[in-house]
């Protein structure tokens, strides 16, 4: 926001009530359109009581929501947690000086960057339907976790290749010059600096894996979405669970993306890398990346 | 730095998490095919159907669970003893394949695809695609006054797919769920829900929108409904076969469609109750 | 393959991914860019009313926001983008709305994007701008935009790129793209890896050139300084 204080100056009186006629115009035609909203909504019957209030009995909650959101957590976290193996694992694998290597990991990261999320669930639901290597029950959850993982890994990927990149060269000079090899001072020295800096990106990422899996809920994996229509199902209120359901997963992203700002901070404040933080270090990766 | 090998680690990782995670609410019931009595019986139901299996909060209703219940208890298995496992559609062969339920009842139609995979008892109900419209709505009377009308069905159902072959001067809104076509077709967005008429008559059964939709009768397929049963396992087939008998002639299966879909007027239709096959 | 390629529609799927990503990217880069001169302009409402957008529309799944646009907008509401009496209204309100939710989810990320781009322009350009007496609205439009566009190509390339994958979800409202058709052909024939691979290049095909043309863009364009 380096532009916002030099583009006006300071409002005076005049602006200041102009501004304020605005504000209340505005506020009306928001009020306006909310009103016709409800107005509409109360006229095809989807503000009746009933059915907004079972939404707020114990049993929505113990029975559908909250298992739900704990679907959604447990696919988010064993999906982040395999985003980051992989994402170590091939964006070190794109640094390497074996050339082979580093086509190889090339391939795999920019294929799994292109292909949707979607795509790769449903095939691979199909898949394991066809090839039955394991217990049926997984199949939508390893469907969704997997699909996740790849696709995050490779943002990932990118982001440890980045961050390494983002380095000062001196780093990795240093490293050379007390005698560690070139994959040596890339273990022990730059990987953990990139990480560090990354760990603002990383959890919001994280955000990106809560939405995305919401997607299993096609497979179906029973995750909160998929309990958010079970409760639109058994209490014949669709649309009012599914206001619910989307405040829910605003709530719990916010929560995420407040959280990832208070690292961000924290890292800068103790300035202990070389590199700083990679908020950005691939364009649109990370606080910017639009995926579901 | 073999991709494969990552895959398989990351899957493996993946699955052991979740396994530990699920493993809780596996109490290892190790029922057996038949289900001797006292032993628990996994039975696979829907989960997400009003009227014929629905689970709300802790309890499960529907016709196809009070069937499975008198089926169960004519087996040697009690109400108690029974594990209710969600069986969605494209689960059913699997979930029976390795085992993990012993029974399905759940709007499973018999066809000769399936009977490659599965063994069925019964058919216990004969249902048929039929068309769920608004209740004041007199314009549709059955498939062949459905030209320039909106359709809304399920996205890759069979239903959906028939429409679009045998109607096509039929538009259709394809969701991902059944329960989402129904406040489109209140408001009339849409004219008619289609599927099968058990499910709609499920619907229109149910409390939220008791009066508000009727199911027009006039069905247009056969759906054959049947249980699902570990393939080969005759004996058990033949003892669920009496069973279905039985529940036909004492009463039990009458009851069981007017207690869940009665409350929409819904009359089972021609050929019900239907003769079980024979055991193959 | 052969079969597959003759039976079903794959290049008419592909076709209404590329129809979607085409709308879409319009109507995100307008909205977005109201949302992004929103954020820095001087009236405070306005300022808050864009970061609200953006914090909610970035936080609620796509899935969701294209539900509420189909069941919520389309059947509740009853704003229909299409003639409701035509034979085609039902196919036509669902890709218009897909393509109005597409807009409006994308247009946060523009939004952050361009927001990006403003950052990347030094201040002193906007003190200059003030110093010779431009107006907010003259500044913004003559100075500042024109460069933050410039420096905010790579990013804005990661959102086309992230949207031309995301309009696979536009088939949960029953919108026929490439993602369903896919799910339709695993169901019907058999779940072959040739299948997935066979839409998954369809997809590195429209995303790989963007990336580069992006990438392209991004260095020829960027403002030196």
């Amino acid at each position: 926001m380096s532009t916002q204080n030099v583009l006006f100056d300071a409002p005076g009186p005049k602006a200041r009530a102009r501004h304020l006629v605005l504000t209340v115009v505005g506020g009306l035609i928001v009020a306006g359109i909310a009103a016709a909203v409800l107005w509409k909504f109360n006229e095809q019957g989807q503000l009746e009581g009933p059915m907004w209030r079972s939404l707020f009995t114990a049993d929505v909650w113990t029975q559908y929501l909250l298992p739900g959101l704990w679907a959604t957590i447990k696919a988010a976290a064993i999906s982040i947690v395999g985003a980051m193996i992989f994402g170590i694992i091939f964006g070190t694998g794109r640094l390497s000086h074996v050339a082979p290597i580093r086509w190889f990991c090339g391939v795999v990261v920019e294929f799994f960057r292109a292909v949707p999320v979607l795509l790769m669930m449903y095939f691979l639901f199909s898949w394991f339907a066809v090839q039955a290597f394991f217990d049926a029950q997984y199949y939508p959850i390893a469907a969704t976790v997997i699909a996740l993982t790849l696709y995050n890994g490779s943002v990932i990927a990118e982001l440890v290749r980045s961050g390494v990149f983002g380095l000062p060269k001196g780093q990795r000079e240093a490293g050379l010059s007390v005698g560690l090899t070139r994959s040596q001072s890339l273990r022990s020295i730059e990987l953990p600096q990139a990480l560090t800096a990354m760990l603002p990106a990383l959890v919001s990422q994280l955000v990106v894996v809560l939405k995305d899996s919401a997607l299993g809920s096609a497979l179906p994996y029973i995750e909160l979405l998929s309990q958010v229509k079970n409760v639109g199902t058994a209490y014949g209120n669709v649309i009012p669970a599914y206001i619910l359901g989307a405040a829910l997963f605003i709530l719990l992203n916010y929560a995420l993306t407040f959280i990832a700002g208070r690292i961000e901070r924290r890292i800068n404040k103790r300035g202990k890398t070389a590199g700083g933080t990679v908020a950005a270090p691939l364009p649109g990766t990370t606080a910017e990346d639009p995926t579901t | 730095m073999n991709a494969r090998r990552i895959g398989a680690i990351a899957a493996t990782a993946a699955l052991a998490l979740g396994l530990s995670a699920c493993g809780s609410s596996d109490d290892g019931g190790d029922a057996g095919s038949g289900g001797d009595s006292g032993k628990k019986l996994k039975i696979g139901i829907k989960f997400d159907q009003p009227g014929l299996g629905l689970k709300k909060g802790t309890d499960v209703t529907g016709f196809d669970v009070d069937i499975a219940k008198y089926v169960a208890k004519e087996l040697g298995t009690s109400e108690a003893n029974i594990e209710w496992v969600q069986a969605p559609s494209p689960q059913r062969e699997t979930l029976i394949e390795t085992g993990q339920v012993d029974l399905i009842f759940a709007t499973y139609s018999i066809t000769d695809a399936r009977k490659e995979k599965v063994t069925f008892a019964g058919p216990y109900f004969i249902a048929g695609q039929d068309l769920l419209v608004r209740a004041d709505d007199a314009s549709i009377t059955g498939p062949d006054s459905l030209t320039g009308k909106k359709l809304c069905s399920v996205k890759g159902s069979t239903s959906a797919q028939k429409v679009k072959d045998k109607y096509p001067g039929v538009q259709l809104q394809e969701f991902a769920t059944y329960s989402e076509c129904l406040p489109a077709l209140s408001t009339g967005g849409v004219d008619a829900l289609t599927t099968d008429d058990t499910i709609l008559a499920g619907y229109a059964a149910q409390a939220e929108y008791k009066g508000k939709f009727k199911v027009v009768g006039q069905p247009f397929s056969e759906e054959r409904y049947g249980v699902g049963l570990k393939k080969g396992d005759t004996a058990t087939c033949n003892k669920v076969n009496d069973a279905l008998k039985k529940a036909f002639t004492d009463g039990a299966w009458q009851k069981a469609i007017d207690d869940n879909l009665g409350p929409a007027g819904y009359k089972a239709g021609p050929g019900n109750p239907p003769t079980p096959d024979a055991c193959a | 393959m052969g079969e597959i390629l003759r039976d079903y529609d794959v290049l008419g799927a592909f076709w209404m991914t590329i129809y979607l990503t085409f709308f879409s990217a319009i109507g995100a880069l307008v909205i977005g860019t109201i949302l992004a001169v929103m954020r820095v302009s001087p009236v405070s409402v306005l300022r808050a009313a864009g970061t609200a957008y953006v914090n909610v529309i970035r936080n609620t799944p796509l899935t969701l926001i294209l539900v509420f646009c189909s069941l919520g907008v389309l059947y509740i509401l009853e704003i229909n983008l299409a003639d409701p009496q035509s034979p085609t209204s039902i196919r036509d309100n669902a890709i218009r709305w897909a393509i109005v939710g597409l807009s409006v989810y994308h247009a946060a990320f523009v939004c952050e994007a361009l927001r990006s781009g403003v950052n990347t322009v030094p201040l002193g350009q906007a003190e200059a701008a003030r110093a010779i007496g431009l107006t907010f609205g003259q500044s913004l439009t003559q100075v500042i935009m024109p460069q933050a566009f410039r420096g905010a190509i790579a990013p804005l390339g990661s959102v086309l790129i992230a949207l031309t994958k995301n309009t696979t979800v536009a088939s949960i409202i029953g919108v026929a793209e490439a993602s369903g058709l896919m799910k339709e052909i695993m169901e019907n024939e058999t779940a072959s890896f040739a299948v997935f691979l066979l839409f998954a290049l369809g997809f590195v095909i429209l995303t790989l050139p963007t990336g580069m043309l992006f990438t392209w863009m991004s260095q020829r364009l960027a403002v030196k300084r």
